[in-house]
């Protein structure tokens, strides 16, 4: 049933200070709203809990992406067309420039936004696989100061994070060392446009003379948490890209991995489905060593 | 900060005009607009940001006004369909929409041309992968799109003629 307005009450703090200033003074009290594409479809379905809310849409302090010498630092306020719009996020992180651009419609990346995708943590969230293959960290801020967490610890289990309930992320850090790295991402969902995730892969891998000299493998949809394959990263540095490595890449992404049968897939075509982007990746990254 | 039961007074800029409403801070704009200042181009149809049968534009931008509280409308330029209605883009769309038959029983038609009037502010000179992305956000249970993109990138070429 739908939900009254009456019953909920919304307010906007206008700026930063103000609202880690509300927050500490009632945690765990007002839900944090941004562009409200998770929260207004819970609302209209009466199924959000939460009765007080407040705006951080637009705060200004949330929606800048600065570009320093070691890292691009993006607002947690930023929309998917905020990024999809910057000239280095398209030249230097093509895999948060693509998870942004498949996000929805074009109204829902108008509205959402990155530090919304983390915190509704869902395991299926398009960006996330981007952040886990950059290693990313998150800013986090309270009226307690500042810190750092790494996105890999970030998310602990299933909707469960390490963020204390008077704390925002404030911005989302990217280490500028991937220039030299191949990309690979891909989503497979029902359709290519406007569906859910049934398995999403997010890569970056380097060679030397012909070897794997590092290798990052991020995946989404296949466990409560998106995960790094790290067991699956480990058998493959050091070695050259060739029939056998596929094979063994294949079953050891395919054990580390914790797919469930659910609404949108099966664990059986998740796991056949994340070998297969595994393997994709890897050949890809091998045809680029072959190059002149 | 504004107060924080009940309702509130809200100056909204919509087509142009400050309109004050009177309404609850969590009221979807979409039902501000049709139920306090009677403008029904937006429709509701899915109620989840899926369909863009509320689509309207908020400072350019197409946005769901199905997902917006009306509290995070105030500030921004909101257009509806009916405040374009003498916009060139806007007559070029409906005159191709019409020789396309880019419009059939008419619920995802004021999305539709919002989507493509954002579109083709920002790229005058789409091309069909263009526009079937900027698109993509709204759905149409008639027409199979095929219409609705010919109408599109008609306009488009109408539109660049006219400059």
């Amino acid at each position: 049933m739908r939900s009254d307005p009456a019953d909920y009450q919304l307010v906007a703090p206008g700026s930063l200070s103000a609202a880690l200033a509300l927050m500490a003074r009632e945690s765990q009290r007002w839900l944090p709203i941004a562009g409200g594409t998770d929260v207004m479809v819970q609302y209209a379905a009466g199924k959000l809990p939460a009765r007080k809310l407040m705006s951080i849409w637009n705060l200004p302090e949330l929606r800048n992406i600065e570009v320093s010498q070691n890292e691009i630092r993006v607002g947690a306020g930023c929309t998917y067309t905020d990024l999809r719009r910057h000239q280095d996020i398209a030249t230097e992180l093509p895999l948060l420039a693509s998870a942004a651009s498949w996000t929805g419609g074009i109204a829902n990346q108008n509205r959402g936004t990155i530090g919304g995708n983390i915190v509704n943590a869902s395991p299926a969230a398009d960006s996330l696989p981007a952040l886990l293959a950059y290693d990313a960290e998150l800013l986090l801020v309270s009226v307690r100061g500042e810190r750092r967490v790494r996105y890999r610890n970030f998310h602990t289990a299933y909707k469960k994070m390490e963020l204390a309930p008077d704390e925002l992320i404030r911005a989302v850090c990217i280490p500028r060392q991937f220039s030299e790295y191949v990309s690979y991402t891909r989503k497979v969902g029902t359709r290519n446009a406007q569906a859910i995730a049934k398995v999403s892969v997010a890569a970056l891998g380097r060679l030397e003379d012909g070897a794997v000299a590092d290798v990052r493998i991020a995946i989404g949809s296949v466990a409560p948490v998106p995960l790094r394959l790290a067991e699956a990263e480990r058998i493959l540095i050091g070695q050259r890209i060739e029939p056998a490595l596929l094979v063994l890449a294949r079953k050891t992404a395919a054990a580390e991995i914790l797919p469930i049968d659910d609404i949108r897939s099966t664990a059986r075509y998740r796991s056949a489905v994340a070998s297969n982007l595994v393997a994709e990746f890897l050949e890809t990254l091998g045809a680029s060593g072959r190059r002149p | 900060m504004t107060a924080v039961r009940g309702k509130s007074e809200f100056a909204l800029n919509v087509n142009g005009e400050i309109r004050t409403v009177t309404a609850y801070p969590m009221e979807r704009l979409l039902d501000v607009l049709r139920t306090e200042l009677a403008l029904t181009g937006a429709k509701e149809g899915c109620g989840e940001g899926e369909c863009g049968a509320c689509a309207i534009l908020m400072d350019g931008e197409i946005v769901d006004s199905c997902l917006i509280p009306v509290l995070q409308a105030t500030g921004a330029r909101i257009f509806t369909v009916e405040g374009l209605s003498g916009d060139k883009k806007l007559r070029a769309l409906q005159e191709a929409f019409l020789e396309h038959g880019g419009a059939q029983c008419g619920i995802c038609t004021p999305g539709m041309i919002l989507a493509a009037v954002s579109l083709l502010n920002k790229n005058p000179q789409p091309s069909m992968d263009d526009i079937r992305e900027g698109l993509s956000g709204n759905l149409c249970r008639c027409t199979g799109y095929t219409q609705i993109f010919e109408a599109v990138a008609e306009a488009a070429r109408r539109s660049s003629a006219l400059i």
